[in-house]
C-alpha cells in the first residue's frame, strides 16, 4: 500500500502540466459522445411523438376532400372539424361517456386496489407471495386477449355469469345489449384489469412506510382508523396520486376493451374517444376528423400528466 | 388535560389488552376472506377461458349443462389451432416485431440512460423530464396521424411498419427506468474505472450493464410485454390478416362468421397470451420490480 502510494505521487505531478489540454479535450468529447448515445432516442421522441403530434394538430385542420395520400387537395377549413364535432350529438356522447368510464373505473380500480393492498399487507409475509402472484394474472395477460374471454362470459344467451346468477335467482342482465348495461361491463372488465396494477403500486407503497410511525401511533393509542387516516394516508398521499392520475390516462384513452367488447355500440353509445377516433378517422377514412377527435383527449390528458410529473419530481426531491 | 387522558387510557389498556388477540384475529380473516374473492373474480376469466377451450363444441352449445364444468375434456380445438396456418403466422409475426422492438428499445434505452444520468450535458435535465412525458403520451392520442406517416411510407400492412411505431410504446419507459437504475449506482464506481482510464463504451459495458441487470431484465420484461400485447397499433395499420400480430389477428381474423367456434377462439386466445404469462410466471420479482419502478424510481 505504501509503495503504491509513493509511486503514485510523482506520475500525478508529472501528468499535471499536459493535464488541461486533455481534460478540454475530454469534455469536448464527452458531450459529443453524450449527443451521439441520446440521438436515437431523440430521433424517437422527435420523430415519432413531436413530429406526429404537430401533424396531427395540422390534420385536424383539413377536410375529408380527399383522403388519399399526397394528392393535394385537402382543402383548409381552418377549425371546421371541430365545429362539425361540436353540433354533434354523437359527439357529446363521446365525451360524457368517457368521462363517467374513465372516473368510475379508475375510482374502483384505486379502492379496490386499496383495499386488496391493505389486505396482502396484513397476512404473513411468507403468504404474500403466492396471493400476489395470483391477483396479479389480469393484469398480465394481453387485455384485448382477456376481454375476448370477458366477451363470451357475456354472451346472450350462453352467459356464464348469468349463469350463476341464475343461481340467486337473479333474472338474466342483458350485459351488451341495454346501453347502461353495455358501459357497466365495459367497466367492470377495465377495472378487473387495471385493479391489479393499483394494489401492485399500494402495496410497495404500504411497504415504504416506516413500522415505527405505527409502533408510535400504537403507543399513543391510535385505533387503527386513525393508523390509516393519519399515517398512512399521507405517507402514500403521492403515490396514490401518481397512480390514480397515471391511469386517468390510460383508461380515458383506451381502446381494446371497448373495440373488443361492445365496439362502440348498442347505437353508438359506448364509444370512448379512442374507439370514436378510430371510426372516424379509420374506419369511416376521414382522417382529418378522426385526428380532431382525438386531439380533444389532450388538454385533458395535460393536465394529467402535468400532475404526474409534479408528484414524481417531489418524489425524487423526497428520496435525495 | 394529560392526566385525564391518562386516566381514561388507563382502563382503556386492559380492555385492549383482552380484545387485541381477537381483533387480531378478526383482521386476519377479512384479510384472507377479501384475498379469496379477489382471487376468485380475478381469476375466473381466465380460468372460464381454459375450461371453455377444454369443451368439444357440442358440449359449449349445450344450454342445459353447468358451464363452469367440464364433462369430456378434447385437445381437439388447441389442434385445430395450432395447425391452422393462419394462427402460426400470426405468432411468427408477433415474434419477429416483438424481438425487433425489444432489441431496439434496449440499445436506445441503455445509450440514452447512460447518457442522461451519467454525463450531465446542455439540455440533459430538459431531455429526462420529455423522455417522461413522452411516456404518458398514450397511443390512442397519436395513431392518427402515425397511420398517415406510415402509409406515406409504404409501411401499412407489413410488420415494418410496427417494428417502426412500436417504439414509441416501450422506449420511454425504458429509458425513465433506466436512468433510475443508473442513477442509483454509485458515483465511485465509475470514478475508479475513469482513473483505471476505462473508456466510456468500457465503462457502460463493463459497469454499468453488469450492475444494472436487474432493471435491464425488468425494462426488457416491460418491452416485451408492451409490444407483444400492442393492440392500437396494429389494429390500425394491418388489414391484410399475413401480417397480422397475435392480438388483432385472433381478435379479427378468429372472430369470424355467425356461429362463434368458442372453444378454437379461446384456445387461440389463452396460446397467444401464454408467452408473457410464461415470463411472469418465472421472472415475476423483476416483472413487478418493473412496474412499480415507473413512479418509486427515476
Amino acid at each position: 500500500m505504501a509503495a503504491d502510494g509513493t509511486l503514485a505521487v510523482p506520475t500525478a505531478a508529472g501528468a499535471g502540466s499536459g493535464r488541461a489540454n486533455t481534460l478540454q479535450r475530454f469534455a469536448r468529447r464527452r458531450s459529443t459522445i453524450a449527443f451521439l448515445m441520446t440521438l436515437p432516442l431523440l430521433v424517437v421522441v422527435v420523430g415519432l411523438v413531436g413530429y406526429p403530434a404537430a401533424y396531427g394538430i395540422y390534420l385536424s385542420t383539413l377536410n375529408r376532400r380527399m383522403t388519399g395520400f399526397m394528392e393535394g387537395d385537402w382543402l383548409p377549413t381552418g377549425l371546421g372539424n371541430f365545429e362539425i364535432l361540436f353540433d354533434s350529438d354523437t359527439f357529446w356522447m363521446v365525451v360524457w361517456q368517457s368521462c363517467i368510464f374513465a372516473i368510475t373505473a379508475v375510482l374502483l380500480k384505486a379502492l379496490i386496489g386499496f383495499w386488496l393492498a391493505h389486505m396482502l399487507h396484513h397476512i404473513p409475509t411468507k403468504g404474500q407471495r403466492k396471493w400476489r402472484g395470483m391477483l396479479l394474472v389480469p393484469w398480465v395477460i394481453p387485455p384485448a386477449l382477456s376481454t375476448l374471454g370477458w366477451w363470451w362470459m357475456f354472451d346472450p344467451s350462453y352467459s356464464s355469469i348469468n349463469w350463476i346468477l341464475n343461481i340467486f335467482a337473479v333474472p338474466a342482465v342483458p350485459w351488451l345489449g341495454e346501453p347502461w348495461w353495455a358501459r357497466a361491463s365495459v367497466i367492470i372488465v377495465n377495472v378487473w384489469y387495471g385493479a391489479p396494477f393499483f394494489m401492485i403500486m399500494y402495496l410497495a407503497a404500504l411497504k415504504s412506510v416506516p413500522e415505527q410511525l405505527y409502533e408510535a401511533a400504537a403507543i399513543d393509542g391510535a385505533t387503527s382508523w386513525q393508523r390509516l387516516r393519519y399515517v398512512t394516508l399521507p405517507m402514500m398521499a403521492n403515490i396514490i396520486s401518481i397512480t390514480v392520475l397515471f391511469s386517468l390516462i390510460v383508461t380515458f384513452a383506451n381502446y381494446d376493451i371497448v373495440r373488443v367488447l361492445t365496439n362502440g355500440g348498442p347505437r353508438d353509445l359506448t364509444h370512448v374517444f379512442a374507439s370514436y377516433a378510430f371510426q372516424v378517422g379509420i374506419l369511416s377514412s376521414n382522417i382529418p376528423r378522426g385526428a380532431a377527435v382525438s386531439l380533444f383527449m389532450f388538454p385533458i390528458l395535460a393536465v394529467c400528466a402535468f400532475f404526474v410529473l409534479r408528484g414524481v419530481t417531489r418524489r425524487n426531491k423526497e428520496q435525495m | 388535560m394529560s392526566a385525564t387522558a391518562a386516566n381514561r387510557g388507563i382502563p382503556g389498556i386492559y380492555h385492549k389488552a383482552g380484545s387485541l388477540r381477537a381483533e387480531r384475529r378478526w383482521a386476519l380473516w377479512t384479510a384472507y376472506i377479501s384475498l379469496i374473492i379477489a382471487c376468485i373474480i380475478f381469476l375466473a376469466p381466465p380460468v372460464y377461458m381454459l375450461l371453455t377451450s377444454l369443451k368439444s363444441n357440442a358440449e359449449i352449445s349445450d344450454l342445459t349443462l353447468n358451464p363452469w364444468l367440464i364433462r369430456s375434456p378434447t385437445l381437439e380445438n388447441y389442434e385445430a389451432i395450432l395447425g391452422n396456418p393462419i394462427f402460426i403466422r400470426f405468432f411468427i409475426n408477433s415474434a419477429i416485431v416483438t424481438t425487433c422492438v425489444v432489441v431496439l428499445t434496449m440499445v436506445i434505452s441503455v445509450l440514452a440512460a447512460f447518457a442522461l444520468a451519467r454525463m450531465r450535458f446542455w439540455g440533459s435535465q430538459v431531455l429526462a423530464t420529455g423522455v417522461f412525458l413522452t411516456y404518458l403520451v398514450p397511443d390512442t392520442l397519436l395513431f392518427i396521424p402515425l397511420y398517415q406517416i406510415v402509409g406515406g411510407l409504404g409501411l401499412l400492412n407489413s410488420v415494418w411498419g410496427l417494428i417502426l411505431v412500436y417504439p414509441t410504446l416501450t422506449v420511454p419507459f425504458c429509458t425513465w427506468i433506466m436512468i433510475g437504475y443508473f442513477a442509483s449506482i454509485p458515483k465511485e464506481l465509475d470514478e475508479a474505472a475513469l482513473i483505471d482510464g476505462a473508456s466510456w463504451s468500457q465503462m457502460l459495458l463493463k459497469i454499468f450493464v453488469p450492475v444494472a441487470m436487474p432493471g435491464i431484465i425488468a425494462a426488457t420484461i416491460f418491452a416485451f410485454t408492451v409490444s407483444w400485447a400492442a393492440f392500437v397499433y396494429p389494429t390500425a395499420f394491418v388489414t391484410t390478416a399475413e401480417s397480422m400480430p397475435l392480438t388483432i389477428g385472433v381478435v379479427s381474423q378468429l372472430v369470424r362468421g355467425d356461429t362463434f367456434a368458442w372453444g378454437q377462439i379461446m384456445a387461440g386466445a389463452l396460446s397467444a397470451a401464454l408467452p408473457p404469462v410464461i415470463i411472469y410466471a418465472f421472472l415475476m420479482d423483476y416483472y413487478i420490480a418493473g412496474l412499480t419502478a415507473g413512479a418509486t424510481k427515476g
